[in-house]
């Protein structure tokens, strides 16, 4: 009975003691206990930032209460009306704060690039534990639709609704891409959000590295079935991740074109499902817009002129945002021997935005 | 019931359907709404206010009276804006695991895009203007504005565009798409309703009222200033509203150009930003972003002008460090249109591009660090009145450093992909929005309503609103910052986490502490103006000011100063008072102002009917109003009357009355 209270008063006094203390009442969730090394590495420059920034708020926060507690009239403070100008007061309170901004500002322009979701990590970013960095990333595919999230394991050949399960210590590169509304798939014990935009592909690498059950949610507002669009993530040990991917392949259901149609209606709070095959190419035709056979797909109408035209059901898997990169670049060759790559060679960022 | 196609062709798709029959939370708001109008109605009806209302208010370009205008019209809708975030409180505060608490999602998306369209747009725009409005001009030693037919015009748009707004709430729906109209929610496809359309019209006529006063406003600050007064001798506010109204002409454009195209996308079937047919629904995202992040600015420059008279005036010295105030600000408006791209850094621009975007925008911090330190060396060996107008000073720049310390935060790219678009965001907002602008907008209210009415505010309900305002933001939002640290997203309806519930229950509490700070501040209106005689202030100057507003009488004539005041210093008035300036009592001339005219609010009134007519399809009435648009304001170019003198002799019967005021004969 008296469990809620006492948590409750817990937590009252954890309010007043000011926000460091409050930053510990958030630290064994999600963002700040993290299970995943890019969001550890975030969830730390977050730490160091604040550090950063705090150097210089916290004097400022004394600064504040002490001159308008000193000041004030009748305190007997010193009253000079004519101190309006001071060169070196005034180089100091443009400088401090400068060199803040440049500190940060390198760690933001280092970090920015090292955490970039489009980059594959490096050994030294997949963690410690990870076995063989050098081993190829799982692919999964991430589909937003309205609302739930759809995964497909194209090299495993079979996809799930709602329930992302990954092997620990293994790299694992998403493909997200969304079937209408836009949204942003958002894991934050794994990584950092991106977002899931239609006909378009956006990436994500990243790691688990602590086994567990986690939350995974939509984070970007995209209709009436959103507050529920939610997924389950599941890190697992190698074994278990074979154990379930023969049970998930073992499923029955295959998302066939009828099933596929059934499942793009709008629905909302949908359990988790499997699907024991899907088509190789849905993804890329999902991303194209051309899943209902007879529609033309983005790269066949953007492009045609081009000389290695290619279609989804030709090509491999993988050019990244088709609506800009299928695009006819007359003047720029580079733009078309990338794309005639079955698979693009890092770097890897989409060429506009 | 008449059959389609005539009833189509009348009502085009207003139905009986249209009117919220079954939806009993908002039929019996709006029986209550009905009803209150028809009292005021009644009200003005029976006291013989009409004429009065039309010449004195109305139809007024009377700047200081379209300023109190706009704050009324502001206040007004925060009312309303505040009455959606107790809603969206309450719905967060008990919708967990089975309870579904009492919104359906149709109805609570609407609720948070209505709270963020009014609280900028009608609430933050007016109020800014409205005190532009009403001290600027004031501070340069002007009669009116530039274009004071403009003023009235602009005011009366933006009243149209809230009575949009307004009327989405009974008749129809409004958008679901979140405060800036996202697509692909808010394509046609997605949201065949009437919202978007409503959420259209209401802000591309109201944006047509915030662009020509800012171009009204600029050009008063270029062209009419007082003899002296040369750009670096005008006043912090002043500087502070040239910048804040120069960005303003240079974004609302690219707001305009995305609504149009959207618009020509859900009324004609073009595909700017639809998924498919070349369509980009992410170029909508930049174009209003790079209205949206400017427009941050926009509101919050002015209100560090408040900051800066309110810090030097009650400090009792000149303000530290002008010309870098200055030059903060103007820093500031330059690098704000660099930064727009920091709102969707997780839209996969590449490293590169997002960390230019984050870099500058923490640039930004220097400035702005800049501004705390020179208000903080303004006290420092001042002699500082904690008389309310700085007690929010210092509740703003406590509140504000730690909101501009998340904003720095965010904008470090690999912080805000764990936090974009989680709580933690919606909470730094509302710290900057909230401790700076709303505060700062209080500070100004407290300092200026004398120069306004000619009585003081009562300080003890505005004490009142003032800690129920600081303590309600810090209860209402720390726990917002802490489950947005546990990774909880925004703009969610229902919860499965019960352990989240706690800090909801928590900020639905500050929400209603706030609630006390808004009642109090209308109570100490209303209890102000009950004891005006008490509060009567007859010097004009009652916080020894330092600037030109304070020199003439409150309220002031409508032709502000008898004598065009000649500026030789920064703080002319204070300069003025320092160097035993005494009052001219002879010499007075016929001065020269701007006559009356109905022509701006008729024009609203018809803008009014064309949104109407054509977010319903109601397409002979839109016709009509356009037509009706056309001829009036054709009109209007054909009216030569549009000024007069104001005598000599009474010009002289008021300055002697207030000479006798001043001696005390009062």
């Amino acid at each position: 009975m008296l469990q809620p209270f006492l948590a409750l008063t817990n937590r009252l006094k954890c309010l007043l003691l000011g926000p460091l203390i409050l930053l510990c009442v958030a630290c064994d969730r999600a963002v700040l206990n993290p299970a995943g090394d890019v969001a550890r590495q975030q969830r730390n420059i977050i730490y160091i930032s604040t550090g950063l920034m705090l150097l210089i708020i916290i004097p400022v926060l004394i600064l504040i209460v002490v001159f308008a507690w000193r000041y004030r009239k009748g305190g007997g403070g010193t009253y000079d009306p004519k101190f309006d100008h001071s060169t070196t007061l005034e180089l100091v309170i443009w400088s401090a704060p400068l060199l803040i901004i440049i500190a940060l500002g390198a760690l933001t322009w280092s970090s920015t690039h090292l955490l970039d979701p489009f980059r594959p990590l490096d050994p030294v970013a997949a963690g410690p534990e990870a076995a063989a960095p050098a081993a190829p990333p799982l692919r999964i595919q991430v589909v937003a639709m309205d609302w739930k999230w759809l995964f497909i394991y194209p090299e495993q050949g079979f996809a799930t609704v709602n329930e992302l399960v990954l092997p620990v210590n293994r790299q694992v590169k998403f493909e997200i891409t969304s079937t209408n509304m836009m949204n942003a798939f958002y894991a934050p014990t794994l990584a950092g959000m991106v977002y899931a935009m239609p006909g378009m592909q956006s990436q994500l690498h990243a790691i688990l590295n602590r086994p567990g059950n986690y939350e995974g949610y939509s984070a970007n507002y995209s209709g009436a079935g959103f507050s529920d669009m939610r997924f389950r993530l599941r890190g697992v040990d190698d074994a278990a991740f074979g154990a379930w991917v023969a049970q998930a392949k073992g499923a029955g259901r295959t998302l066939d074109l009828d099933t596929y149609r059934q499942l793009a209606k709008p629905s909302e709070k949908v359990p988790p499902a499997l699907f024991a095959a899907v088509p190789g190419d849905l993804f890329q035709r999902i991303l194209e817009r051309c899943v209902e056979p007879g529609t033309p797909c983005m790269s066949e109408t953007m492009g045609h002129d081009r000389p290695d035209a290619n279609h989804p059901t030709t090509s491999g898997a993988g050019a990244p945002m088709p609506g800009h990169m299928a695009m006819p670049h007359p003047g720029k060759p580079v733009a078309a021997s990338r794309r005639s790559s079955a698979e693009p060679q890092y770097p890897d960022y989409p060429e506009s935005n | 019931m008449l059959d389609w196609p005539l009833s189509k062709i009348i009502f085009g798709r207003l139905t009986w359907e249209s009117f919220p029959i079954h939806e009993p939370i908002v039929f019996s708001t709006m029986v209550v709404v009905v009803l209150l109008g028809l009292g005021i109605a009644g009200a003005v009806t029976k006291y013989r206010l009409w004429g009065w209302l039309w010449r004195e208010w109305f139809t007024t370009v009377d700047h200081k009276k379209i300023g109190i205008m706009y704050m009324i019209l502001g206040i007004v809708m925060l009312l309303r804006g505040f009455a959606d975030a107790l809603m969206m409180r309450l719905q967060q505060a008990m919708a967990f695991g089975a309870n579904e608490g009492y919104l359906n999602a149709h109805h609570y998306d609407q609720i948070f895009t209505a709270h963020g369209t009014i609280m900028i747009f009608f609430v933050a725009i007016p109020l800014i203007s409205g005190v532009i409005n009403f001290v600027m001009p004031l501070q340069i030693g002007a009669r009116d504005v530039a274009f004071p037919y403009l003023n009235s015009l602009s005011f009366w748009l933006t009243t149209a565009g809230a009575l949009l707004v307004m009327a989405s709430l009974f008749v129809g729906e409004f958008s679901t798409a979140g405060w800036l109209n996202y697509v692909p929610v808010a394509n046609l496809q997605n949201s065949p309703g009437t919202g978007p359309d409503y959420y259209l019209w209401a802000l591309q006529i109201a944006g047509v009222g915030t662009t020509l006063s800012a171009i009204n406003m600029v050009a008063t600050v270029i062209k009419m200033r007082a003899p002296g007064m040369t750009m670096m001798k005008m006043p912090v506010f002043t500087w502070t509203a040239l910048c804040s109204q120069v960005l303003a002409i240079a974004i609302f454009p690219a707001l305009t150009g995305a609504f149009a195209m959207l618009m020509l996308d859900r009324y004609v079937g073009t595909n700017f930003f639809t998924n498919d047919l070349g369509g980009n629904p992410m170029m909508y995202w930049n174009l209003v972003w790079i209205w949206g992040h400017p427009e941050v600015y926009v509101l919050i420059l002015p209100v560090f002008g408040i900051y800066s008279e309110i810090t030097a005036t009650f400090s009792g010295k000149a303000l530290f460090g002008y010309a870098s105030m200055v030059y903060a600000t103007v820093v500031i408006t330059i690098l704000s249109y660099l930064v727009w791209l920091h709102h969707f850094f997780t839209m996969g621009s590449g490293a590169s591009v997002n960390s230019f975007f984050g870099i500058a925008t923490m640039v930004i911090a220097i400035p702005t660090g800049a501004k705390i330190f020179n208000w903080l060396f303004t006290m420092y060996r001042g002699e500082i009145r904690f008389e309310l107008p700085m007690m929010w000073v210092v509740a703003f720049m406590i509140t504000f450093v730690v909101g501009g310390m998340t904003g720095v935060l965010l904008a470090v790219p690999p912080a805000d992909f764990v936090l974009h678009n989680s709580l933690f965001l919606v909470a730094h907002f509302h710290n900057v929005i909230i401790g700076g602008v709303v505060f700062g907008l209080f500070a100004g209210m407290t300092y200026w309503f004398p120069k306004a009415f000619g009585f003081k505010l009562d300080p003890f309900w505005g004490k009142v609103s003032f800690w129920g305002w600081v303590i309600g933001y810090w209860v209402a939002w720390t726990p917002i910052y802490i489950v947005g640290l546990m990774g909880t997203t925004r703009r969610v309806r229902h919860f499965d986490d019960p352990s989240l519930q706690i800090w909801f229950i928590i900020a639905g509490i500050g929400a209603l502490i706030i609630l006390v700070g808004i009642v109090a501040f209308v109570i100490q209106i209303a209890v102000s103006i009950k004891h005006r005689d008490k509060l009567r202030d007859t010097t004009g100057d009652p916080w020894n000011g330092r600037t030109l507003e304070w020199s003439t009488a409150s309220p002031p004539p409508a032709y502000n100063f008898a004598f065009t005041p000649v500026v030789h210093e920064l703080d002319a008035w204070f300069d003025m008072k320092t160097r035993g300036f005494k009052r001219p009592n002879k010499g007075y001339r016929p001065i020269h102002m701007p006559r009356n005219t109905g022509t701006g609010v008729i024009l609203a009134g018809l803008a009014t009917v064309l949104g109407f007519a054509m977010v319903w399809y109601i397409w002979w009435l839109a016709v009509l109003a356009v037509a009706g648009l056309f001829v009036v304001a054709i009109g209007h170019s054909f009216n030569y009357d549009r000024d007069y003198y104001v005598d000599a002799a009474d010009v002289k019967l008021a300055e002697t009355e207030r000479a006798r005021l001043l001696a005390g004969e009062g």
